[in-house]
């Protein structure tokens, strides 16, 4: 797939013609779709190339995708001289530190608002269903502030719990939505046995929930990986904090010129999450059409 | 522990007979409330705090994060009504939503039908190639694509080369055209994720409803819009309210791509609450919290007025 990816909108005719009796229709569909997907495909294709460039050779040489020779030394100037070793270490632990604190916080929630009534159920979920399109640029002043207060503004603990403690109500209500069709022996039979609750969730139920364990990992890698506003606001006079997002932004800033550490930097801060995708394709789009769903 | 949901009838008798109940439940449920606890934590200080400070801030005159704030009432929002480039900002995003939201969600659905139909070959290699500019960085992106769009780069010259544009341009660093740049970069970004929404909406009509449409004689066309379409409504409701919300959440993009220039044309909401907030040479906090209030009521009246079209819609399929 990806093999094929890389060649973009040059392969159109060859794979038209492989089928046995293509219809016009088939055709012109093929056709578009190899358009439309070579201008989604190629902007990646550009920005491995200019990795591979010097930077004069970027703008200089036209649309030649291909470097006069190999710039490896560009990826060595980004990781080491810029400093993108350390952002990829931080964007690291934020973001393990992130999925972690929502995988533990949702599924708590998650199961006993699946499984259980209690008091207060209505007004939590009614309070999770009024907040959940709050937006990222709402909340931020008064969280800066919160962070600032509790001595964590210039820390991982402090982007962490900035990230993971309030919000992802999706997750939440995901482990609710999977919980709550779980028959109701398993908790009985095991309680039988004399476990406690907390013991019958962390052995009994949290393993059976690993579908959404894998759902809500993905999507809050992804979140945490990606996410630019809050660890830019809260590295602002620390720069030995930054994240790859903030980090590639501070390279404008500083060395202006140098497109092809941009570039390579770029290829660095996008690996990760583009093999976990490539490895992973199906569950990605499952996730996500399995959120929508509920 | 067991669920006393369920039993409705007759309800004065079930609340009152609940109420009593109220301290031995909280007694025996305890360790619902354990289960509970980092998520209202959190949740009470990362979400509910914030939502409510916002509202206190924003009648404060608060420069910076060293001391607090004076109460200045509603001078704030007062000075914000005036501020032209507030009312800048706010059209920006408004013409932002109206402009990207229809060609994302749009485009999507086109991209799903085609990609819906048996007969298209390689559905699995094109979904993925849509999907990928998903799962990237959205500020990555954006320095990427300044880049892109630099008059000597890539877009810029395969356009003078088809004869699309007399000479190169930089379309991210005009003002006439920097908004529009920022939107089609936001499109190719997240047409992926609505294109996967609507495969999924697409997947929930049965096999049967097209069958019986053939069968009646029904074209391509009249099929998608007597039938497809109407069983779509909801979800393109949904698909338009989320993709609605991710229109105002547009900062990392916009603020790498153009940092909201060149002279301001391009600045959306978020980035004058954040330029406001943490990047003026005084910050000022509370009258940022103003604008970021009156950016939470828009949102808040837009998911309100979607919810209110779903009605409108709904009602009109029915009489129909």
């Amino acid at each position: 797939m990806t093999a094929r990816a890389k060649t973009g909108p040059g392969v159109t005719p060859p794979l038209a013609r492989r089928f046995r009796r293509p219809s016009p229709g088939q055709v012109v569909t093929v056709v578009g779709l190899a358009v439309l997907g070579g201008m989604w495909i190629y902007p990646f294709i550009w920005l491995v190339s200019a990795s591979l460039k010097t930077s004069p050779e970027i703008f200089g040489r036209g649309l030649n995708l291909l470097p006069e020779a190999p710039v490896w030394e560009n990826y060595t100037r980004a990781w080491t001289e810029v400093g993108f070793a350390t952002y990829f270490v931080n964007t690291l632990i934020v973001t393990i530190g992130t999925v972690l604190l929502v995988v533990v916080r949702s599924a708590l929630a998650g199961y006993v608002l699946g499984r259980y009534d209690f008091i207060g159920k209505k007004p939590l979920i009614a309070l999770f269903l009024i907040t959940f399109f709050l937006p990222e640029g709402y909340t931020i002043i008064p969280i800066a502030q919160l962070t600032d207060q509790l001595g964590l503004l210039n820390t991982h603990a402090g982007v962490i719990l900035g990230l993971g403690a309030g919000g992802q109500i999706a997750s939440t209500l995901l482990y609710a939505g999977y919980f709550r069709r779980l028959p109701k022996e398993l908790e009985e039979s095991a309680r039988l046995d004399g476990a406690g609750h907390f013991t019958v969730f962390f052995r009994v139920m949290l393993p059976l929930a690993w579908p959404i364990t894998a759902t809500v990992v993905i999507l809050t890698y992804l979140f945490a990986w990606n996410v630019y506003l809050l660890p830019l606001v809260f590295t602002l006079s620390e720069p030995d904090l930054r994240t790859l997002a903030v980090g590639m932004t501070v390279f404008i800033g500083e060395r202006g010129t140098d497109w092809s550490g941009m570039a390579a930097a770029a290829v660095i801060s996008l690996i990760p999450v583009i093999a976990v995708f490539i490895v992973l394709q199906r569950k990605f789009v499952d996730s996500i059409a399995g959120a929508v769903k509920q | 522990m067991t669920t006393t949901q369920e039993r409705n009838p007759p309800a004065t008798v079930a609340a009152r007979r609940r109420r009593w109940e109220w301290p031995q439940r909280l007694r025996k449920d305890w360790w619902i409330y354990v289960f509970l606890l980092p998520t209202i934590i959190g949740y009470g200080t990362y979400t509910i705090y914030p939502l409510l400070a916002s509202w206190w801030f924003a009648f404060l005159d608060w420069p910076g994060f060293a001391t607090s704030g004076t109460f200045i009432g509603i001078e704030n929002f007062e000075r914000l009504l005036e501020d032209d480039l507030f009312w800048n900002a706010f059209w920006n995003s408004i013409v932002f939503l109206v402009v990207a939201v229809p060609l994302r969600v749009g485009l999507a659905l086109a991209l799903a039908i085609l990609l819906n139909r048996k007969k298209t070959p390689f559905k699995g290699f094109f979904r993925t190639l849509f999907f990928l500019p998903v799962v990237t960085t959205g500020a990555i992106v954006g320095v990427v694509f300044t880049l892109l769009l630099d008059a000597g780069g890539p877009v810029s010259l395969s356009m003078v080369a088809s004869g699309l544009l007399d000479s190169p341009a930089n379309f991210a660093a005009d003002a006439g055209t920097s908004l529009y740049a920022g939107i089609a970069v936001w499109v190719w970004k997240w047409l992926g994720i609505t294109l996967i929404y609507w495969l999924a909406a697409l997947q929930t009509i049965p096999q049967g409803v097209h069958e019986a449409a053939m069968i009646d004689g029904a074209g391509a066309w009249a099929e998608f819009r007597r039938v497809t379409m109407p069983l779509l409504v909801p979800f393109l409701v949904i698909i338009t309210l989320i993709d609605t919300v991710a229109a105002l959440n547009v900062f990392d993009l916009m603020q790498t791509l153009t940092g909201g220039g060149p002279s301001f044309s391009s600045e959306v909401i978020e980035i004058y609450i954040f330029r406001t907030a943490f990047q003026a040479t005084v910050p000022q906090l509370g009258y940022a919290s103003a604008a970021a209030v009156l950016f939470g009521l828009l949102t808040m009246a837009l998911a309100v007025a979607q919810a209110l079209g779903f009605r409108w819609a709904r009602s009109r399929i029915g009489s129909a």
